[in-house]
């Protein structure tokens, strides 16, 4: 930091940024789209670990990592699958089931996980846009991940995929009015189904990403809440998948601003600083919400925006 | 038999679904150790005597409710209006931290000057915690699902910092970790025990919510906001007044399982109370069917679940996570059982009796 000085809490803050932001991005990509469709999943903790584990467990044993981050994603699948068809039956409460598909995603993780504690696997690759400098912290800073990249192209396409294709007004119909969308011919449950083993393949990506490149290796403290944190993340981002792109990187960034900071010597309001993404989706929602209406670009089926 | 149903019918579906789902999750989970190579029927008898088979793991199962059935009730408790809180565990913390704080601020004064403080500390703050939740759904309409999720995050990182700095024990040095509240204000056991009293303030937590939402005009007028916020208005039911002392109370548990587990276990606070009694609790209540009663029952289960952890490893050579794997795999069998209640015929009578205590899916 001595070369840069002061501007090196910026530079560190923006790497920091866009390697913290990756999971964040996956999963609240995921997480937007089941929302469109009008559930909640906060199982995606339990996915996003799942994913760890299985993306490193494969990379391990097949040299593949890529392999790995598509096998992270078909158990991310398989959890999105078991959420959609548990909360398709009656009176069956959507955050429950979330919370116990967290606790059994979490639980199978660690038990499977078990023997790929102690190996090396296989990382992930980035690609270094900081080739050009001789500063070390440039380079650090422009070290972008293939992942990342990937879920920023995603972002968009999303957001024009939702609104430009027969599959996008599907799920917003579903998630705007079940009722009317059942009148206009669409199979509620099977779109819900869709939208959330969808969005479990991306959160499961997210997971393998924490495995397979930041912090890199396969342990049971993998992840620090990036999977509940993706809930507020998606109604902070008011359910728009670009902005999602922007609320995990300032998420990320966050993340990241704490030990910039304490690089340059500033050590006190370190874990206040992690705090900050929470207090400005909670006084966001304070100055947003009101008895009278539901939030703006709410899906109204989503039963946490009534 | 009023406990459960209002009729002897009620009451036989209300036990014998979870029953019937519990059976299914053993075979499930049978299925998994199978898998893995073990035998469930030993895996099965392992588990039972890891949790219930001695007194030695009774005590052990009982210690480890001890903390959810409070956790529990910050869920059951809301629910009855309607509402899905899923904050408990940020209220423990708060409370936990609180006790700590008056703990400090109180250093000469008698044994039960400063347990009785502390138990004040802890109430009072988890309660205000939560509270905060209900009283930004009643008045700006805030979501409590998401604000009492992110107050949960906001309480951990309070925690970290507080541990971190200002209330930090420089002696302490495997974690950042509070001041000790002492040894002599440390709650103890309950004579003949090794369970501290913290299992008491659970089950009289339980009974007297209990008797609150069932039998006082409070309960009642708690359950018809659940029923119908607009019809209770109506009736002239004071809505935020509930919403917000129900909010209170609900948090006011969790902060006591924060106050016990400083006072009674830790001593002081760090991440080690982070350990997930919130998340659990939530599924108490679910299972439960956010019956504060029913609640005693099934934490000691899942205590005892948790218990028995420790000896499949021994045992079975199975991962210690196993436990983990069945206590999801119990989760998931009893909420997707949730439709059964009303349909099966044995337990119909000509008058369909409403089902008890379950959140209606559209109330949130």
């Amino acid at each position: 930091m001595e070369a840069l000085g002061w501007w090196g809490v910026p530079l560190a803050v923006l790497g920091g940024a866009i390697r913290g932001s990756t999971p964040f991005l996956f999963v609240s990509l995921g997480e937007c789209l089941t929302e469109k469709s009008g559930r909640i999943n906060l199982g995606l903790e339990g996915t996003l670990v799942m994913g760890a584990m299985s993306g490193y467990g494969v990379s391990y044993l097949t040299g593949s990592p890529w392999l790995g981050v598509l096998v992270a994603g078909t158990c991310g699948m398989v959890l999105g699958a078991v959420h959609a068809s548990i909360c398709a039956r009656p009176r069956v409460n959507d955050i429950a089931v979330g919370i116990a598909l967290m606790l059994f995603g979490l639980g199978l993780a660690f038990y499977l996980g078990k023997p790929f504690i102690q190996p090396n696997a296989p990382r992930l690759p980035a690609i270094p846009f900081g080739w050009w400098s001789e500063s070390p912290q440039v380079r650090a800073a422009l070290e972008v991940n293939v992942l990342f990249l990937i879920g920023a192209v995603l972002a968009p396409g999303l957001l024009w995929a939702l609104y430009n294709t027969r599959w996008g007004l599907a799920i917003r119909a579903v998630g705007d009015n079940a009722d009317a969308a059942r009148t206009m011919g669409y199979a509620v449950d099977r779109v819900r189904l869709l939208g959330t083993v969808a969005g479990g393949f991306l959160a499961g990506i997210g997971g393998s990403f924490l495995s397979l490149y930041y912090p890199g290796s396969w342990n049971e403290a993998i992840s620090s809440g990036q999977g509940l944190m993706a809930v507020a993340l998606v109604i902070f981002a008011r359910w728009d998948p670009l902005l999602c792109l922007f609320a995990a990187l300032l998420f990320g960034g966050a993340g990241a601003l704490g030990p910039a900071l304490q690089s340059v010597g500033i050590t006190s309001g370190y874990y206040l600083f992690n705090a900050a993404p929470y207090v400005l989706t909670l006084l966001l929602m304070i100055a947003t919400s009101s008895t009278q209406r539901t939030l703006k670009g709410a899906p109204s089926e989503l039963s946490v925006t009534k | 038999m009023r406990l459960l149903g209002g009729s002897p019918r009620g009451a036989a579906e209300a036990l014998t679904i979870p029953a019937g789902a519990l059976a299914v999750s053993l075979i499930l989970f049978g299925i998994f150790v199978a898998l893995a190579g073990a035998n469930p029927l030993g895996v099965y008898e392992t588990i039972y005597s890891g949790a219930f088979g001695s007194w030695f793991s009774w005590q052990n199962t009982l210690q480890r409710a001890t903390p959810l059935m409070l956790t529990a009730l910050c869920t059951a408790l809301p629910a009855r209006l309607g509402l899905v809180v899923i904050g408990a565990e940020g209220a423990l913390i708060i409370g936990a931290l609180a006790t700590v704080a008056i703990a400090s601020v109180l250093p000469g004064a008698s044994h039960w000057t400063v347990i009785t403080a502390m138990m004040l500390a802890g109430m009072s703050a988890g309660g205000l915690w939560v509270g905060l939740a209900g009283g930004l759904r009643y008045y700006r309409g805030v979501n409590e699902t998401i604000s009492s999720l992110l107050l949960n995050y906001i309480a951990i990182a309070l925690m970290n910092h507080l541990v971190g700095g200002p209330m930090r024990d420089p002696l302490v040095l495997h974690r950042p970790s509070s001041w000790h509240v002492g040894e002599r204000n440390m709650i103890g056991l309950i004579p003949g025990m090794d369970v501290h009293w913290g299992l008491v303030f659970g089950v009289v937590g339980c009974i007297v919510t209990y008797v609150l939402m069932q039998h006082t005009v409070f309960g009642f007028a708690a359950r018809i906001v659940g029923g119908n916020v607009r019809a209770a208005r109506m009736a002239g039911v004071p809505v935020g007044r509930l919403t917000l002392v129900t909010c209170l109370i609900a948090g006011a548990a969790a902060g006591l399982a924060g106050t016990t587990e400083i006072a009674a276990v830790h001593g002081r606070a760090s991440t080690s109370l982070v350990v997930g009694y919130g998340y659990t609790g939530i599924l108490v209540a679910f299972l439960a069917r956010q019956n504060p009663l029913a609640v005693i029952p099934v934490a000691i289960l899942l205590g005892g679940i948790d218990a028995a952890g420790g000896l499949l490893q021994r045992w079975h050579d199975l991962p210690d996570a196993t436990v983990h794997v069945m206590r999801g795999i119990i989760f998931l069998v009893i909420l997707a059982s949730e439709p059964v209640y009303g349909r099966l015929r044995v337990f119909q009578q000509s008058v369909v009796a409403p089902s008890n205590g379950a959140v209606p899916r559209e109330a949130a």
